[in-house]
């Protein structure tokens, strides 16, 4: 029972946070605002999803390959959002500001 | 395992679908190369997801490695992307 009520807080807490990095794909301004919401809420989202799921199986195989999922998404997934932005800075895309004075870098 | 739990997971695992077919407006709307990958990678993100709480839901633990070669995938799309737009001028390592 306890841990039928870890999974659904677990998933539930996973759906919240993959909607939260939606809405900032969807909302926020420039691309280096949005990796933001790409790694940090998407990566939080995918964790607490991965975790429902390990706890879910129980057993020492599924569990073990959960957490192997899990470590991978955290290691990869600011990685890859770092090296798109850091390719986007490269070339020049303007960084999203309030001062009108100067727009680009 | 309850059947309750595996229900909420296939649940949660449709919002995923949802959610992730919102991100695609990001990919159409762009508007940048690179605001166009790091959507399809929160996209892919999500697929990993979603195949982690189907293998759950649907008690076939052999989605797990899927989802495992997917991430991997995911990751190297977003590196090789990364890699062949960067213009090695515009700023120092």
């Amino acid at each position: 029972m306890i841990v039928t009520t870890l999974i659904v807080v677990f998933a539930a807490i996973g759906v919240f946070f993959t909607f939260v990095a939606a809405v900032g794909m969807l909302r926020l301004p420039d691309v280096y605002s949005r990796s933001h919401a790409a790694t940090k809420a998407d990566t939080l989202g995918a964790g607490f999803s991965v975790l429902a799921v390990a706890l879910y199986f129980g057993t020492v195989g599924e569990t073990l390959r959960a957490l192997i999922l899990l470590v991978f998404i955290y290691y990869t997934n600011p990685t890859a959002a770092h090296a798109i932005t850091r390719a986007a800075y490269s070339r020049g895309i303007d960084v999203w500001t309030t001062d009108d004075s100067e727009g680009s870098r | 395992m309850s059947d309750l739990a595996g229900t909420v997971l296939l649940a949660a695992a449709a919002v995923v679908v949802v959610l992730a077919a919102l991100v695609l407006y990001r990919v159409v709307a762009g508007p940048t190369t690179h605001d166009r990958v790091m959507a399809v990678n929160v996209i892919g993100t999500s697929i990993v997801m979603v195949l982690a709480l189907i293998s759950a839901g649907l008690d076939r633990p052999e989605y797990l490695d899927i989802a495992i070669v997917y991430a991997l995938l995911n990751f190297v799309l977003s590196l090789v992307v990364g890699r062949f737009t960067y213009d090695a001028e515009g700023v120092d390592w």
